[in-house]
This record gives C-alpha cells, sequence and structure tokens, in this order.
C-alpha cells in the first residue's frame, strides 16, 4: 500500500484527541496514512496554514470553518468538514470573588444557567449605577463556539453582550493567568483550562456549555473542499481512522492509556490527571475540592459527536448573523450548513444509528424556542424581541 | 514610501524586533513602536492608533488581533489584514517566513507592499541567523565531545593526541557513523566504568 501523507496542524486542546490518539496509536497508519501532527500557538495560524495548503487538514473551530468558507473575517477559503472531532468541551469560569457575588444575587439553584445569567444581569446593572468598570469576560476567538456560548447564555438574562459588558480575545493558555492577575473577571474556554484555573484556586467553574446548549458542534476536521474534491480516498481513510481513533478514547478501559499519550509535551502538555477527569466528565469545579460530573460534558465520538450535522452550522451561521459578524441571506445559510458534511463522513464509515441521546432540535438550548435550521428568521426575530 | 506611517511591532524576540525596527528606520520609517507582553494588548495597540501592525506567527496574541475587525465598541479605526482575494503570493510568502501584518483599511496597497517586503526579508534574515548560531553551537559541543574521547581513549590505551583521533576515525569510518557520535559512546562508556 502506497502510503499518503499528509500535514495537519492542531491546538492543544483536548479535543484533538481524535487526531492525535490516530496518529499515537497507529489508527492513521493502519489507513496508510504517514500524519505529520503540526502543534499551532493561535487559531489564525491554523486558518491561515490550511487555507495556502500548508496544511492539508486542521483540528479546528467549527465556526472557523464556516467564517473562512463565507469569507467573513478573512479571505474566502471554502472548507468542508467530514468529521466532527469534538461536541461541547467548554465551561464557563468565573473568579471566586464574582462567583461569590453571584451566589448573592441568584433567586434560585445556581446550577441554573437561566438563574446565574439573571445574577449576572443584576451585578452588571448594579456597576452601571456605580459607574464601576464593566466586568471583563475572555473567549478564544471572534469566531468561536466560546463567544457565541457566553452571548447566548447572558443574552438570555437581557444582558448586552456589546454594550454591558467587554467582551475580550485571549489565547487559552494566557486565560488562567489573566483571571489570576484580575485583567478578566470571568471566561469561556475548553478544556483543559478551566481545570487548570480551579486547581491554581484562582477559578470556580460556573457552567459546563453542554447546561448553556446540550449539544454544540465544538471542533471540527477541516479541509480545503478543493483538496477534498481532488483526494476523495485521503478523506476516507482520515475519516475511518479518526473513527477508529473516537471509539478507542471513548472506551472506558483505555482512559488512562489515552490520557497518558495526550499528556505527552509535544501533545496537549497538561497533567494526564486532568485530561482524565475531562474524558469522564467529572470535574472540579471550585478549589475547596467539589466537582460535577456530566456524561455530556465533552463527546469525542459518542452520542452522535463524529456525524456532522448541517443543523450545528445552521445555528452558528445563526449566531453570526445575531451578532453582527455576517449578513442575513439564504445563499450563506445554505452555504455554511455546506460545510458540514455528513455524506463524506457515511461514505467513509458505517453509520451508528439515530443518536437516541440527542437534542429534538439538534441543538438543546436552555433558553428559548426549539431551533429551526430550516428557519432561523424565527431564532433570530425571537432573541432580537428578547432584547427590548 | 510613507515615512509618517505609524508602525506597530508586535513580537516577544527582543532580537528579532530589533532587527525589524532598525530594518524599518534604515528604510526611512521614524515612527516604529516595539510592543510586547499581553496585558491589556488591545488597548495599547489602540492607544498608539498604528496604520500597520506587524506580529510575529510564534505569538499567540495573534488571535487578539483578530478582534480587531469585529464591530465592538472598543474598535476605534477599522483595520484589515493586509491580504486580500489576489495576495496569495504574500501571504505565502509572510507565513512562510512566519511574520503576519494588518493595516487600517483604506491604506493603499502600494504604501504598505515595501513594509511587507522589508518585513519577510528580515524576519528570512533572522531564521538565517537563528540556524547558523544553533550550528556553530552544535560544532562547538561536538569539539568538546571529541576533545573528552581523546583525553579518555589517551589515558586508557596509552596513546598520543593523534593518535586517539585517529582511532575515532578510523572506528567512524568502519562504522559509517559520525566521529562525534563515535566520541559520545566513548565518553558514555568511560562514564559506565567509573
Amino acid at each position: 500500500m502506497t502510503e499518503t501523507r499528509l500535514r495537519i496542524g492542531f491546538i492543544p486542546l483536548c479535543d484533538a484527541a481524535a487526531l492525535l490518539i490516530a496518529v499515537d496509536k497507529g489508527f492513521a497508519a493502519a489507513e496508510g496514512l504517514d500524519i505529520e501532527l503540526l502543534r499551532e500557538v493561535s487559531w489564525s495560524n491554523v486558518r491561515d496554514k490550511l487555507n495556502i495548503g500548508l496544511f492539508d487538514a486542521a483540528h479546528l473551530l467549527a465556526p472557523v470553518a464556516i467564517a473562512s468558507s463565507l469569507g467573513l473575517g478573512h479571505i474566502k477559503v471554502p472548507i468542508v468538514a467530514p468529521f466532527g472531532l469534538g461536541v461541547n468541551g467548554n465551561a464557563i469560569t468565573v473568579s471566586p470573588g464574582l462567583h461569590a457575588e453571584m451566589i448573592e444575587a441568584a433567586d434560585g439553584d445556581i446550577l441554573d444557567p437561566l438563574v446565574t445569567a439573571r445574577a449576572l444581569a443584576r451585578i452588571v446593572a448594579e456597576r452601571k449605577r456605580n459607574g464601576a468598570e464593566p466586568l471583563t469576560l475572555g473567549m478564544t476567538f471572534p469566531f468561536s463556539t466560546h463567544n457565541y456560548q457566553l452571548r447566548f447564555w447572558m443574552a438570555a438574562a437581557g444582558i448586552d453582550p456589546d454594550d454591558d459588558v467587554r467582551l475580550v480575545v485571549l489565547p487559552p493558555p494566557y486565560m488562567v493567568e489573566s483571571l489570576a492577575s484580575g485583567q478578566v473577571d470571568a471566561f469561556c474556554v475548553g478544556a483543559p483550562w478551566n481545570s487548570v484555573a480551579v486547581d491554581l484556586g484562582v477559578g470556580c467553574i460556573l457552567h459546563f456549555s453542554s447546561e448553556i446548549l446540550a449539544h454544540a458542534a465544538e471542533k471540527v476536521l477541516a479541509l480545503r473542499a478543493h483538496w477534498a474534491d481532488e483526494n476523495p480516498d485521503a478523506v476516507a481513510k482520515l475519516v475511518r481512522a479518526l473513527d477508529r481513533s473516537a471509539a478507542f478514547i471513548e472506551d472506558p478501559a483505555n482512559r488512562g492509556e489515552v490520557a497518558a499519550l495526550l499528556a505527552a509535551p509535544h501533545r496537549v502538555g497538561v497533567a494526564a490527571e486532568v485530561i482524565e477527569r475531562t474524558l469522564e466528565g467529572r470535574l472540579k469545579v471550585a478549589p475547596d475540592g467539589s466537582t460535577r460530573t456530566d456524561k455530556r460534558y465533552l463527546l469525542i465520538g459518542h452520542n452522535g459527536a463524529a456525524r456532522p450535522a448541517p443543523v450545528q452550522a445552521a445555528w452558528l451561521y445563526a449566531q453570526m448573523v445575531r451578532w453582527g459578524q455576517a449578513p442575513l441571506s439564504a445563499e450563506l445559510l445554505a452555504a455554511a450548513k455546506g460545510v458540514f458534511r455528513p455524506d463524506l463522513f457515511d461514505a467513509a464509515v458505517q453509520s451508528k444509528g439515530a443518536n437516541a441521546t440527542a437534542p429534538v432540535d439538534g441543538i438543546g438550548g436552555f433558553a428559548g424556542p426549539a431551533f429551526d435550521a430550516e428557519d432561523i428568521t424565527a431564532h433570530l426575530n425571537f432573541w432580537a424581541l428578547k432584547q427590548h | 514610501m510613507d515615512a509618517s506611517l505609524n508602525i506597530v511591532i508586535v513580537d516577544d524576540s527582543p532580537v528579532r524586533a530589533a532587527i525589524l525596527e532598525e530594518g524599518l528606520r534604515e528604510a526611512g520609517y521614524v515612527n516604529v513602536v516595539r510592543i510586547e507582553g499581553t496585558t491589556k494588548l488591545l488597548a495599547r495597540i489602540y492607544a498608539l492608533d498604528p496604520d500597520v501592525i506587524l506580529i510575529d506567527l510564534e505569538n499567540p496574541s495573534r488571535d487578539v488581533l483578530e478582534q480587531m475587525f469585529q464591530v465592538s465598541r472598543i474598535v476605534k479605526r477599522p483595520v484589515a489584514m493586509f491580504v486580500d482575494q489576489a495576495d496569495s503570493a504574500s501571504i505565502q510568502a509572510s507565513v512562510d517566513a512566519g511574520v503576519s501584518a494588518y493595516i487600517v483599511d483604506g491604506l493603499k496597497k502600494e504604501r504598505i507592499k515595501s513594509i511587507l517586503d522589508l518585513c519577510i526579508s528580515r524576519f528570512n534574515a533572522f531564521s538565517r541567523l537563528q540556524t547558523e548560531l544553533e550550528q556553530t553551537k552544535s560544532a562547538l559541543e561536538e569539539r568538546k565531545v571529541i576533545d573528552r574521547a581523546k583525553g579518555i581513549l589517551m589515558k586508557a590505551k596509552n596513546l598520543s593526541e593523534e593518535q586517539a583521533y585517529a582511532l575515532l576515525r578510523k572506528t567512524a569510518m568502519n562504522e559509517n557513523r559520525k566521529i562525534a557520535e563515535v566520541a559520545q559512546s566513548v565518553v558514555t562508556a568511560a562514564e559506565l566504568f567509573k
């Protein structure tokens, strides 16, 4: 069998696991793929190197794949995603001080995102009255799930994310020190950074992103559409290798081995124990050691996470429109949905049947009406009305 | 050439930033400011009100700069990246060199071309310099190991320096290895026998 050489970029995060393990456990080699993994420091770099062909494929934020395909914020390069590397996996972490304030201001169960969003709204209003600086919240990229999840959560309680608070982009490795130094009051980021903040005693996890949205596409395997068209065999091999890797990762018997491999300095590079907790969805949420468990915290492979769902792309595009990043048009909506390619997934691997645990509308937002990918105007109108 | 352009360099490598800054000054650009660190990066950039921002690709803060494109109340001036659909060659060249540039919207491309070209050549010069430095360093290391191995052989086998070196060279040739590798084996073995 002739070897296909591929250069694939990634950011050191737990949801790169399917890609990293596919290489480290030989699932890629078994498909005849010789993969060179290239660790990157910014999403901008990953996007640019994929766009200009320095990478054949990349571990990419799902919204960046869509933004690139639509030409938002940067040059237009059509991208396709034949495999979902991760669903969910983010969390909102707040400083211990803000956490205490929120408990004080809450009028119900602090585990309920609507209760916390309302508590935050009260704190924001109080600060405005006192002429205090607005709260600053960190997220990872303008076109990121983190950005949209924070906004979706806050806006449900009437907070205007562009006016009432400051939303700033911070590279994930800088999140923890920024929270410790008071540069930000809270952040939304992926694993393992929330756990790192909790372990250092500088943050409390307020919500898993799975509590805000039950099923949210997080990272995808991104390919240039043109390249995917020209290399159908390589695409299928890659999808098969990733699918087998994801199956290996989701088997609890392999968790220790997977965590140890991912902990290596040239991979994710954090303690294996933290990665293991992440994969189990059992996170320490406060410096006092209390934990919270959610089987949906980070989905790699299971619960249909690997098969790209166009409804996810539609939801992400709707957020881009909602927050002024993209104009609303039927063409753009269709183009966004076209980035997620379940057909390429199905052509490569046996689909594991319907996903029984998926939310009815495919998204499972904690507030608002069910999402309809065919009618995103309804979603936008509902939330536009709520703002006033 | 437009000497009045405000240029900001975001680079955590002081040597490379200095090389770049010097190049820009030589080319006649007088308003060049270098900033480092991550604290309130955007606020500091906005305060400087640059026409051009240059950032190295090893810098995770590049994602922070992407926020400048967003519609948000903290944006004072719209900024766009110095690349458009037609510019894939210059993206390729700058990514290869490891630098990225952002310019204010509306600035003519021709006015900026010389800056980006200069950046690319200085970044390339810097990485050549770094490679040379590493090669010199490893050559020096090899020399040290060979000297130690010679000393060990001279003592153990009662050889002259020339004889010890000849033995190392002959062994390396026979085993098809580098002299430094054979020397390292000798040093390691000697340490085991200590």
